[in-house]
């Protein structure tokens, strides 16, 4: 019959329509900006820069290698050296970014910095909501506006972070026992010398274990600055 | 004859050709894309398509990048389906290093690869029928399914359209089995609604009678200008390099190729209809079939990847036709050279051959049939 095909298609349009009220299957829209959408944890935005403890400064992970700024598809990142070096988490002695810019206007969210970074220093955001009025000034995020701490990070990948956690705190453990031997041996090597026993204690990091070869005499300075 | 404006009003008569440019911003278009049409009333004479307005250099820049770095522009070819883009390249690499590939991860290939065939039929019937005047509904329902596929995507790799997922030897992150199960659930339900989006329109007097006969495309100039994917088997040819290639572990699935017979604009979104349901067959073995294990070699080096000397051809059918990745290596970090066979850019060469001897409002039905992305085209 001519008209068939026309009213099965009606059919179904109406059946759409009236299961709309009572499928969920069928209505899948949410009212954004009132309603949201629970992100899924793998989500990726823009990348951000991790630092543990309270100050974006001192606990700044990024090592400065520059692996991200070369692998980076369209080199959006942009990194200075410090002059420098301060500690990083297991108490050695690092460079820092001293300029750490990224473009997020060229930035394509490829996730390739995150893959490629040694130290578990920069990490994918969720945040998406970014209108600016300044497309130059406003999408060019330095140091920063791009350091979030590892509670956000926590929170955003709870997963993905405590894996991350994991894998540091038994590193910074190695690098503990490391080092009390070290201290322990350099002790025993010397036991007269005053300056092995506080690094024996306190236990901190690669500065204990150099004197360890160089014998207790040079112990002193480099376990104060590793301090 | 080659058509110029003085040979055809010389057969038409002096006044009566006319020339339109439609688009490159014209929304049947599908992207930037123009088509320089000579007309004698309502009837095509000459049409020349014309491209390149989004050529964003992705061969060269691929070639300036590493291996890894080449992984998201492909993502960026075929926008619609980043899946099988890196699956094609990702191919070719481990054709040319020689890096074999874990069960697993082979399993979640063809899962995802799947889910982005099927994405991309129910998409471009859902433009196809816009074009023909069904104004959204078809691509509502279309894009409503659709979303629950790039929903399962963004868990899975964290992004809904620009995936980034594969890397030679594997792939980047795991699925978890919650992950599976939510696959499951939707290949489960998704059945019914390609039965809905059948009935919709398949018997659809108007459609029938727009569709049949129009843009036909016989098989022998389908196979001379190198036409693949469902645009060939649309004109009865039977050719699916899931079946010839046998690439990655399709060898394992039971799924039938669907042909077509005459060629049409009809038999092609025909054709789309029924690859969505193989896909689901496909989908539902490779759930069933899946293995515990690792999803990535670890030897593979994925920063600073240094194949051997030579040159390598990986090809993947994808929801357009054949993805072909060429790479040359010297030794280097980064490839010799890297080219791309594009589908959509291919099946799109014939376009004046369908269009020839029919109205202007068929250009558009027969191009929307095609199923083009301009992202590939014009690379």
């Amino acid at each position: 019959m001519l008209g068939e095909g026309i009213i099965q298609g009606l059919f179904e349009t109406a059946r759409n329509f009236f299961g709309s009220y009572v499928e969920k299957d069928r209505l899948t829209t949410v009212q954004y900006p009132e309603e949201r959408h629970q992100l899924p944890e793998a989500s990726r935005n823009f990348p951000f820069l991790l630092y543990d403890g309270p100050d974006p400064d001192a606990g700044l992970r990024c090592v400065s290698c520059q692996i991200c700024e070369k692998e980076c598809p369209p080199r959006c990142i942009h990194i200075e050296k410090s002059k420098d070096k301060k500690p990083d988490f297991v108490g050695k002695q690092q460079f820092y970014p001293a300029v750490f810019n990224i473009d997020v206007s060229v930035c394509m969210s490829c996730q390739i910095c995150v893959e490629v970074c040694p130290f578990d220093a920069i990490r994918m955001d969720k945040v998406f909501e970014l209108s600016t009025s300044d497309r130059f000034g406003g999408l060019l995020w330095d140091k920063h506006e791009l350091s979030k701490s590892n509670e956000y990070y926590r929170q955003i990948h709870p997963m993905e972070a405590a894996e991350c956690d994991e894998r540091r705190a038994k590193e910074l453990a190695e690098a503990q026992a490391k080092a009390a031997a070290a201290a322990a041996k350099a002790a025993q090597a010397a036991p007269t010398s005053p300056a092995a026993a506080p690094a024996a204690t306190n236990g901190s990091g690669n500065g204990a274990s150099a004197p360890a070869k160089s014998g207790a005499a040079h112990s002193a300075p480099e376990t104060k600055v590793a301090q | 004859m080659s058509g110029t404006l003085a040979e055809l009003e010389s057969i038409a008569g002096p006044g009566e050709i006319m020339e339109v440019s439609m688009g490159p911003h014209h929304p049947s278009t599908h992207g930037v894309f123009r088509m320089d049409v000579r007309l004698e009333g309502e009837k095509v004479v000459r049409l020349k398509p014309v491209f390149g307005y989004l050529h964003r250099n992705h061969e060269k820049i691929a070639e300036h990048g590493a291996y890894l770095s080449a992984i998201p522009y492909t993502d960026r070819l075929d926008y619609l389906c980043s899946m099988t883009n890196n699956w094609g390249y990702v191919l070719a690499v481990e054709k040319l290093a020689g890096i074999a590939v874990p069960e697993r991860a082979e399993y979640i290939r063809v899962i995802a690869a799947e889910l982005t065939r099927f994405q991309n039929h129910a998409g471009l019937v859902g433009f196809l029928l816009q074009d023909m005047g069904a104004s959204g509904t078809p691509l509502m329902y279309a894009f409503r399914e659709r979303e629950k596929i790039l929903d399962l995507f963004e868990s899975l790799s964290g992004a809904r359209m620009m995936c980034n997922y594969m890397r030679f030897g594997g792939l980047r992150v795991d699925c978890t089995t919650g992950w599976l199960d939510e696959v499951r659930q939707l290949t489960a339900r998704l059945p019914r609604f390609v039965d809905e989006f059948e009935n919709l329109l398949r018997g659809n007097e108007i459609l029938m009678a727009r569709t049949q006969g129009t843009g036909v495309l016989s098989h022998e100039l389908a196979i001379n200008a190198g036409v693949t994917g469902p645009m060939l088997r649309a004109s009865g040819v039977n050719y699916d390099i899931r079946k010839v290639d046998k690439y990655g572990i399709y060898d394992r699935f039971d799924f039938r190729v669907p042909l077509g017979d005459h060629g049409d604009v009809y038999d092609r979104y025909m054709m789309r209809i029924l690859e969505m349901r193989e896909t689901l067959k496909i989908l539902e073995q490779a759930l069933r079939g899946i293995p515990e294990g690792p999803i990535i070699d670890p030897k593979v080096r994925l920063r600073g990847l240094r194949p051997k000397a030579g040159e390598a051809y990986g090809r993947i059918e994808s929801p357009k036709g054949e993805l072909g990745f060429f790479l040359i290596s010297d030794g280097s970090t980064n490839p010799y050279r890297y080219r791309v066979r594009p589908p959509s850019m291919i099946n799109l060469t014939i376009l004046e051959d369908m269009c020839l001897g029919q109205n202007v409002a068929d250009v558009v039905i027969t191009l929307g049939s095609v199923d083009i992305v301009l992202g590939e085209v014009d690379r």
